[in-house]
């Protein structure tokens, strides 16, 4: 690890005091061999008041595990709590893709004693099925890895593919590319806002109540998602695994009418995302004030708001091209999961809207400037719960870069191009985008056949989980001595904010022993004989 | 509010695609839920309940835990669905089943292989009784509300048991063949509308095979007539069609 100065938090900020123990920061893990104590003590709540964090059993410790006892530890693998004890297990978190349970027991007066968050989703070995196939199936089969980023998955292995095979594509193809991205976030942000999160701030179990309740801004929201829903399907074919992205380009293109159409329903569609600003602008308040920094990734250009292209960017580290993935994601495995953990600079790092915001907020479009007033979202925020706002604010930056890009295209005509030729050679390649919840790395070595020998898949919640861990350990402490409810509340909220998508995290690749603490430095992927 | 029937989503392994072309329904959403109580949808509430009417399950099993889980929706439910071709056909996760267990545990988890718990992937119906299915990957959002009101009024649902191909013709398609292509949609149950097809590519098969399909037909075309490989075909067939009796 290297020498740079991991800072615990926010601690120091505005007049909080954090409390005692804080003399151990967020440490290298690995380094240290035990959990690093001392996270509890980076939490700062404004709250305050909360009892003096102790020690935990932090279940992530991030030391690589030989051997691991079970799938599923569950709560019975505590031993009962003593009276006056809380313990909260949230079996299967709702209103999150994929299976994850949050086990929480604080002992009497307010010792919390263990923070975990597991994840038991069953594997589906998708790495595995990819050996043997031909680069002409790979992406679709991809796409199945996650429902709601079948797109994202898509580009970033029709990237890696590109990428292996040396297949060059056209301005007109990156443009719709470009396009898909900012569909696929529009669907899934607007989905996770309006059905998942405002539920929490409306003080509700689900979406169905604000039916009732909030129908005009339900239905506001529900409009743009539909919109979002038609923008994917005009590009793409379908808005879950849609079928014309091939290597190299489109089998089918979205006609003039269409974009025009889609550019009007846009530029009307403006005032709905205000209006919904002033309605995020307004719940603000209920959102949790927590803060803990950490290392923030995500992909940057210096030209625009990086999704589709660009270099792997970093708050604490130097840019990278997506080939050193592996620098970036060093992948471990822990017990209580069946997805692995990533880490780089720090015990963690967060990807997903915020880490975006953080390193790309220069290149926001005016409104979305604007909205990011509105609903007082600024970079230097380290609370993970404002990754909600920094979702609204991609979606209306998304619709305005979207407007230019359309425009774009109707200017210089929507034309049908040649596919290229594709000569199936040797080699290795990477992609990377940045879907919904962060970036996404796909990476294969094909035969001369074109056929996958092996591909490596990783998946930003997966590089969430140990931050999430971590977040957990920093929230826990500061609001042990609320109710059993509030606790499963606060705890439940703060995994939604990442907007996990278990199902897809709990496949990734070949951890050869030895690698979790030698990294292979990627270099092997530097010299691929363009 | 009396009496409105109880439905319930759950899912296995999957990509959870489904479950959100139900919230992908965006409007008409709200008017189902005029006519049903949704239950148990963890992916978009919090709260379950075990007394339910229908029960909507995606995603295959993968794991001897995932049985017992889905006898007990069972045993709870009066009309089990099984939605989308992971749940009806066991979907892509069956592409395992063609490979040495120890090999594909090995690569995903190198040394804590054995620390995760998994066997061939299996459609529900391998499991339990299945009521009543959905086909597609992912479901197709019209065909689903179709479906539930049928149930809702007590119809057993209508199930296209024809092929791709017909519905292929209907929407105005030059055939893949004629292009050079391979298409499954010849052996395929239809329901799609050739949606696939229609938008530039081939059809997969995720439907899964068309009740009769004369699969002696199917590879006679597309080995003999067409000149694809026995590997190419392979290919093709692997996708969707892993846990069905054709031969692979
Ligand atoms: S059938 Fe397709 S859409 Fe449905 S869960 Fe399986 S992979 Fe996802
Ligand atoms: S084989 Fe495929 S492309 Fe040809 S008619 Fe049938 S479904 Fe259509
Ligand atoms: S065309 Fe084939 S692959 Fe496409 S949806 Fe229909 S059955 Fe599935």
């Amino acid at each position: 690890m290297s020498a740079k100065k991991v800072t615990g938090n926010a601690g120091g900020k505005a007049g909080k005091k954090s409390s005692g123990g804080s003399a151990a920061p967020a440490q290298d893990t690995k380094a240290s061999g035990k959990p690093a104590s001392g996270v509890a003590a980076e939490a700062a709540m404004q709250r305050g008041g909360s009892a003096g964090p102790k020690p935990m059993k932090a279940a992530g410790s991030g030391a690589p595990v030989s051997s691991c006892a079970c799938t599923d530890p569950g709560i019975a693998a505590e031993a009962a709590a003593g009276d006056g004890s809380k313990r909260i297990h949230v079996h299967h978190v709702t209103r999150v893709e994929g299976h994850g349970n949050i086990v929480v027991v604080i002992g009497a007066d307010n010792a919390v004693e263990t923070v975990r968050w597991e994840v038991p989703e069953a594997p589906r070995f998708f790495e595995a099925i990819l050996q043997g196939r031909s680069y002409k199936d790979v992406h679709q089969i991809v796409s199945r890895i996650c429902g709601i980023c079948s797109i994202g998955h898509q580009l970033s292995s029709l990237q890696a593919t590109e990428d292996a095979m040396n297949i060059r594509i056209s301005e007109q193809t990156v443009t719709l590319r470009k396009l898909a991205i900012h569909a696929e976030n529009l669907q899934s942000h607007l989905l996770h806002l309006a059905y998942l999160v405002l539920p929490d701030l409306m003080g509700v179990n689900s979406v169905i109540p604000l039916a009732e309740t909030h129908k005009s801004e339900l239905v506001g929201l529900i409009g743009l998602r539909r919109l979002a829903n038609e923008f994917s399907r005009t590009i793409c074919g379908r808005t879950t695994h849609p079928q014309r992205m091939v290597p190299g380009g489109f089998t089918k293109l979205p006609d003039e009418s269409e974009l025009q159409v889609l550019l009007q329903s846009f530029r009307d569609s403006l005032p709905g995302f205000l209006k919904a600003a002033d309605l995020f602008a307004s719940l603000r308040h209920k959102l949790p004030d927590f803060s803990r920094e950490t290392e923030y990734i995500g992909l940057v250009s210096p030209s625009e708001y990086a999704l589709y292209r660009g270099e792997v960017g970093s708050t604490d580290d130097s840019r990278k091209p997506a080939s050193f993935y592996k620098d970036v994601t060093q992948e471990y495995c822990v017990p209580q999961s069946t997805a692995k953990w990533t880490k780089n600079m720090r015990g963690s790092f967060m990807v997903g809207a915020l880490s975006r915001y953080k390193l790309n907020h220069t290149h926001l479009k005016p409104t979305a400037k604007k909205v990011a007033e509105t609903v007082g979202l600024t970079p230097d925020t380290v609370n993970p719960f404002h990754n909600n706002l920094a979702q609204l604010v991609e979606c209306v930056h998304s619709v305005e870069d979207s407007m230019e890009l359309i425009h774009w295209l109707l200017v210089e005509g929507v034309k049908r191009e040649k596919a290229p030729v594709i000569r199936p050679r040797a080699g290795r390649g990477v992609g990377a985008v940045e879907v919904p919840r962060g970036i996404l790395f796909h990476s294969y070595e094909y035969d001369s056949k074109g056929r996958i020998v092996e591909a490596d898949c990783v998946i930003p919640t997966n590089m969430n989980h140990a931050n999430i861990q971590k977040d957990l350990e920093g929230l826990v402490p500061v609001i042990a001595h609320t109710s059993e409810a509030e606790i499963e509340l606060l705890t439940s909220m703060l995994v939604r904010a990442y907007d996990p998508c278990i199902s897809c995290s709990t496949h990734c690749i070949d951890i050869t022993p030895g690698q979790m603490s030698k990294p292979d430095r990627g270099v092997r992927f530097v010299y691929k004989g363009r | 509010m009396q009496n409105k029937p109880k439905i319930a989503f759950f899912d296995f392994a999957g990509c959870e695609g489904d479950q959100l072309q139900v919230a992908n329904l965006e409007e008409s959403l709200l008017d189902l839920l005029g006519h049903v109580e949704v239950v148990s949808f963890r992916e978009v509430m919090t709260g379950h309940s075990e007394d339910y009417d229908i029960a909507f399950v995606e995603g295959s099993i993968t794991r001897p835990e995932d049985e017992a889980r889905l006898k007990e929706i069972r045993s709870h439910a009066k009309i089990l669905v099984a939605f989308g071709a992971c749940a009806t056909i066991g979907g892509v996760n069956a592409m395992k089943n063609f490979m040495s267990e120890t090999m594909y545990r090995r690569q995903v988890y190198g040394d804590n292989a054995r620390c995760y718990s998994t066997y061939a992937a299996r459609p529900l119906s391998a499991v339990v009784k299945v009521d009543a299915e959905i086909h597609g990957c992912p479901i197709d959002r019209n065909e689903f509300m179709r479906i539930v009101k049928d149930l809702l009024v007590g119809k057993r649902p209508f199930v296209p048991d024809y092929p791709v191909c017909a519905e292929c013709k209907q929407a105005g398609n030059i055939c893949r063949y004629d292009l050079g292509q391979l298409c499954l949609g010849m052996i395929t149950r239809a329901g799609c509308g050739a949606c696939c097809i229609t938008e530039g590519a081939h059809c997969w098969g995720c439907r899964g095979l068309a009740p009769m399909a004369n699969l002696d037909a199917a590879r006679y075309v597309m080995e003999e007539r067409a000149g694809y490989s026995r590997t190419e075909v392979q290919d093709l067939l692997r996708i969707f069609l892993s846990h069905t009796t054709a031969p692979l």
